[in-house]
């Protein structure tokens, strides 16, 4: 083997669970092998991901000339790689040349995303050199009402689906006069098809903690609250040791960087109900109880956590914080379209070639999305539907998917761009299928507090299958749409008030699938298979 | 870790949780995760211990342990299997995998009769970009198919 000819390389391996998934900690432990055995001068450092997903495991290299990176790679292809020289980053069937530079990435606009994937997520001198804390540092120039109004003049609206404007939600809680407040991140992502949530707690967690100890600033909350579901482990572990980590720098405590500002954070682990993301439901598991919706007003910012006022906003909300501080909110407002200011964290998931996070202004469109980014279905079928916002969003058919990301013109087609989840389908999906499982799904984790939701959705599984098996078809298609209009209008929160949209959207553009018209046993189902290696970004 | 099921022990075990959560606000969520994680599962005589440590009713906790499904009221088998049938895992042919672990004798729920295995589904784990998508004991896996998802199950996937 070569001996070492040049200074210890250093190499990012990530972290990311994603990428552990697919063998990750393997190609880190085979580097550390190789450096063990003084074969070669390597640093490995676990980063998060870029958000490359088809990718991992997306090795870097550092080199005069910048980051090189490989992918996807293999605890079997080290040997190899190392022997050609990847620690000067020398050329290789998997070397996909200066990250930074690759299209996918270069395209983009990482603005909340800026660091994940490029700094390591626990090191605090990382996370400073990469201008971390520049957010919390003016905040603190300012009082509180001038935090506020700067979040609202950015348009920052709440990422965690509904989309309201985060720094009028603020302005009621400061507006409160009570002693103690809190804040709470909605880290509950149940959404089928998103993860940028987990990618930040797992990539660059400070950023989070930064971003909840300004809301505090801002609305004179002293104590905050970190909802994580516990499909989450590595991001609960991640974010219990960076608020650990960020305890002993003075970044949480008392005397917040010097301040007079005290602010102290917990972890809450879910338990599994896909309700608790719903901020009421969040905020009873929080007191010790069933994720049972509450009904409003009182809104949480009055009333919330143990009756208190309560910011509530979600992950992306929090972390995009630092950087409207930092940077100024005309910056991030001049991002966009409409009223949909900044960036959005597209996140690429299902059946796509190229599946992971698209940080771009809002207003661009699906397609762009799905063809441009994604390169297509994983399977090298034709994409038929794509579903997005979640299991509660619509199921656009191709003929739809000009419409720009825009909050709006999404609600005007009758869609919902919701948490930025493109999950994608090809032709061998049977539409019938997805509509029952909203609605299963819907029975499955409604909280029960209200008749059209609970029983509504057993219904509606029901009734679909009646009409698929061609059952009385006229009289039950009528019944979905009575129910779909109960459920609708009915619910108490949006679990029941929005499962209709999937399931009418199906019905709506691809009717066939219940009506038995499409021949679908000469479709074969997709096989998964490795992750694919052509198309490099 | 002591699975006996006497009440001394899930008594004492429940006391000791308590006691290491007291400060905390809403405690009961926290305490059950903890309770779970050295019995295995949430047994029956705890309820009322909890009940009476924490100031609330029976009816209470009973309602909590029941209403969120990580919470457990039998002991699972040694390895517990979930398989991810949300959206995006559906699009790349989940169903699949839910078929192979029924065909192998392992339908969605239920535990092995010799205890090894619980198989169970799951809605989402956050790696929608490479499904279909399994946690095996904590550890996620990407981009499983049918032959993945046997090694799995054999426990005999390493990488
Ligand atoms: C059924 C249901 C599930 C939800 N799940 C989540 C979730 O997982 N994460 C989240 O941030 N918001 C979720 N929400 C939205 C929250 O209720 C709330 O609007 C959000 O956390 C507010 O934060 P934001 O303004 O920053 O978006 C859900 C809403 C409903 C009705
Ligand atoms: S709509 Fe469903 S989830 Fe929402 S409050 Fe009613 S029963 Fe609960
Ligand atoms: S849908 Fe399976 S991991 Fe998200």
């Amino acid at each position: 083997m070569n001996n070492p000819s040049h200074a210890t390389a250093t190499v990012y391996v990530p972290r990311d669970s994603a990428a552990r998934s697919v063998g990750a900690d393997e190609v880190a432990q085979a580097l550390q092998h190789a450096a063990g055995a003084g074969d070669f001068a390597l640093d490995v450092v676990r980063n998060g991901s870029r958000g490359m997903l088809w990718l991992e495991p997306l090795v870097e290299v550092v080199t005069p000339q910048g980051r090189v990176g490989y992918g996807p790679v293999t605890s079997e292809d080290v040997e190899g790689l190392l022997a050609a020289g990847m620690l000067d980053g020398a050329d290789h069937p998997l070397r996909l040349g200066l990250v930074d530079e690759l299209p996918w990435l270069a395209r983009q606009n990482r603005v909340t995303f800026a660091r994940v994937g490029v700094t390591d997520p626990l090191s605090t001198e990382d996370y400073e050199a990469h201008g971390g804390l520049a957010g919390l540092r003016a905040a603190l120039e300012l009082a509180p009402a001038d935090v506020v109004a700067e979040v609202t003049a950015s348009g920052l609206r709440g990422r965690g689906g509904a989309g309201f404007p985060a720094g009028i939600k603020w302005k009621t809680v400061l507006d409160c006069a009570d002693e103690l407040k809190f804040v709470c991140c909605n880290a509950d992502e149940g959404d089928s098809g998103t993860f940028a949530d987990r990618m930040v707690m797992e990539g660059d967690p400070f950023m989070l903690i930064e971003g909840m100890t300004i809301a505090a600033h801002a609305v004179g909350a002293s104590e905050g609250y970190l909802y994580i579901r516990s499909e989450y482990p590595d991001a609960v572990a991640t974010m219990r040791r960076a608020i650990g980590i960020a305890r002993e720098h003075g970044w949480l405590g008392r005397n917040i960087l010097g301040s007079a500002l005290d602010f102290d954070l917990h972890v809450r682990v879910g338990a599994g109900a896909y309700i608790c993301g719903e901020e009421t439901s969040m905020l009873e598991s929080l007191e010790g109880k069933r994720g049972m919706v509450r009904a409003k007003p009182p809104i949480p910012a009055i009333e919330g956590l143990f009756g208190k006022p309560t910011v509530v906003n979600n992950v992306l909300t929090l972390a995009t914080v630092p950087v409207v501080m930092a940077e100024g909110a005309t910056a991030y407002e001049q991002l966009g379209v409409e009223r949909s200011r900044g960036t959005q964290v597209f996140q690429l998931g299902g059946n796509i070639a190229h599946g992971g996070i698209v940080e771009t202004a809002f207003g661009i469109t699906l397609r762009e999305l799905i063809e441009e980014y994604g390169g297509g279905t994983h399977s090298g079928r034709p994409v038929r539907t794509a579903q997005v916002g979640g299991p509660l969003g619509a199921y656009l058919p191709e003929s739809m998917f000009d419409l720009p990301m825009d909050y709006e013109a999404f609600a005007a087609a009758g869609a919902m761009v919701g948490h930025g989840g493109v999950v994608v389908f090809d032709d061998s999906v049977d539409m019938a299928a997805q509509a029952r499982f909203a609605m299963e799904f819907c029975a499955e984790e409604s909280c029960g507090k209200c008749t059209p939701c609970r029983v509504g959705a057993v219904r509606g599984v029901e009734v679909i299958d009646k009409i698929v098996a061609g059952t009385h078809r006229d009289e039950n298609l009528a019944l979905l749409e009575d129910l779909c209009d109960l459920m609708t209008e009915g619910s108490l929160c949006a679990m029941g008030g929005l499962t209709p949209l999937p399931v009418r959207s199906a019905l709506t553009h691809f009717p066939d699938d219940f009506l038995g018209g499409r021949r679908l046993l000469d479709i074969q189902p997709v096989q998964a298979t490795g992750p694919r290696t052509e198309g490099t970004a | 870790m002591t699975t006996s099921g006497s009440d001394v022990t899930v008594e004492s075990v429940v006391r000791r949780v308590v006691a290491r959560h007291r400060g905390e606000r809403g405690a009961l969520l926290p305490v059950l995760h903890a309770v779970q994680a050295e019995l295995g599962h949430v047994p029956q005589e705890a309820v009322p211990v909890l009940a009476e440590e924490l100031n609330l009713s029976r009816a209470d906790v009973h309602g909590v342990v029941t209403f969120y499904h990580d919470f457990r009221r039998e002991p699972a088998g040694r390895t517990t299997v979930r398989i991810c049938r949300a959206e995006a895992c559906q699009a790349l042919g989940a169903d699949q995998l839910v078929s192979y672990a029924r065909q192998s004798g392992l339908p969605l729920g239920e535990t092995t009769a010799d205890g090894s295995v619980t198989v169970e589904q799951v809605f989402c784990l956050g790696n929608c970009a490479l499904g279909p998508s399994v946690e095996a004991n904590g550890r996620l896996y990407g981009r499983v198919g049918p032959d993945k998802l046997g090694s799995i199950l054999n426990g005999t996937v390493s990488s």
